[in-house]
């Protein structure tokens, strides 16, 4: 599976990124988590608002506020 | 009733004279604190579940391939109710671009989406009654309608920066979320919200309270008021460096209307300080040239300053 966290090094993304690998961690799932923090590639992605999270190219969130532990574990469960 | 309140803290509690300035100026501080926060918390949280319903994704669907005016109107309206954060201006302004949402319009909406905000609406409807609120939305939506117009019309494609024009953007689907979702959106925004911002209301409410106790009125008449003529424009250039924070500025300048600043001067620097600032400036340079971010800081300032002078005229 890949996950990517998209911002260009906000609090907010730094605290997207971590709980992306909290939940994968606690899923015990098989992920690659890819940081991207270019924002160009981030308007690429088709990111409007970040922080986004992307799980198998699929945006699963963009923007504030950040969702729960429990919400990215469901986001990257319906994914696996 | 929370005057009662007020009162009864400051003057049977504390037992502080009511013609004294350490009493009138706690008492201006308790009843204003209550009164915002209950505001904040109440209309945030109602503002957000109508937020919830416009993403910018959804937005820029609306917006892409508009015509000017009727899109620089519905940019600057749109600009309202979505959601919108300067950290997030760069990709906004790509994927805005991108979808085929002409520059002007793409500029209204920047200029709506700070500028006429939910807590610059609460604070002032707090503060100054529901007319100024109403008065300095409509202008601001005006104000971003015209600049967008003025931007289109100058035609500065090309002082854009280069690559914004090669990047080919995914579609950036809708996350569809239902009610539920929607209500816990609101929750967590305005939780969110209020925390970010409670430290600068307090601040901003104690130094309204310090004028409002403290300062003499002739002071502020005489440099604020109505027969200088610099005022409007002093007020925008200090407005401009200053970062959105229009939760702490309003309780300041309440508190100096109060003294005799005149309400054109007021609503100026209000715009000053939440349209324009210097780190987006700086973040903007990631996707403009600096020609075109000076046109758009330059029309926006002289489109505030004209509006400063003509409220200074009939309010």
């Amino acid at each position: 599976m890949e996950i990517k966290v998209l911002g260009p090094g906000c609090a907010n993304c730094v605290k997207m990124e971590e709980l992306a690998k909290t939940a994968v961690k606690e899923l015990g799932v098989n992920a690659k988590i890819e940081k991207i923090t270019d924002i160009g590639q981030i308007a690429m992605h088709g990111i409007l608002s970040t922080p986004g999270l992307i799980v198998n190219g699929k945006i699963k969130h963009s923007g504030k506020p950040l969702p729960s532990l429990e919400k990215v574990k469901e986001l990257i469960k319906g994914e696996a | 009733m929370l005057k009662k309140f007020a009162d009864y803290i400051t003057y049977t509690l504390l037992q502080l004279a009511p013609t004294s300035h350490l009493g009138d100026a706690l008492n201006f501080f308790i009843y204003d604190s209550l009164k915002i926060f209950l505001l904040l918390t109440t209309i945030v949280y109602v503002v957000a579940i109508i937020r919830a319903y416009f993403p910018p994704e959804k937005t820029k669907r609306i917006l892409s391939h508009k015509r000017e005016y009727i899109g620089n109107t519905m940019a600057a309206l749109l600009g309202i109710v979505t959601p919108f954060c300067s950290c997030s201006a760069v990709p906004l302004f790509i994927g805005f671009v991108e979808a085929g949402v002409p520059l002007g319009v793409t500029f209204s909406f920047l200029i709506s989406s700070p500028m006429v905000n939910e807590i610059a609406l609460i604070m002032l409807w707090g503060l100054f009654g529901w007319k100024i609120a109403l008065i300095y939305t409509g202008t601001g939506v005006v104000l971003a309608i015209v600049s967008g117009i003025v931007i289109g019309k100058l035609k500065m494609e090309k002082h854009v920066q280069d690559y914004v024009w090669q990047i080919k953007a995914g579609t950036g689907e809708i996350v569809e979320t239902n009610f539920r979702e929607k209500l816990m959106y609101a929750r967590d925004y305005t939780a969110e919200l209020l925390k970010r911002i409670w430290p600068y209301v307090i601040i901003g409410i104690a130094l309204g309270g310090i004028v409002h106790g403290y300062i003499p009125t002739d002071f502020v008449v005489k440099y604020a008021g109505r027969e200088n003529p610099f005022a409007v424009l002093v007020a925008v250039l200090i407005g401009i460096p200053l970062y959105s924070n229009a939760a702490g500025m309003i309780p300041v300048v309440q508190a100096l209307v109060g003294k005799g600043m005149a309400m054109g001067t007021v609503l100026a620097f209000m715009m000053s300080v939440t349209a324009i600032s210097f780190p987006e400036a700086v973040i903007l340079k990631n996707v403009l040239k600096m020609r075109l971010i000076y046109t758009f800081f330059g029309i926006v300032a002289v489109g505030i300053i004209i509006v400063g002078y003509l409220f200074n005229v009939i309010l």
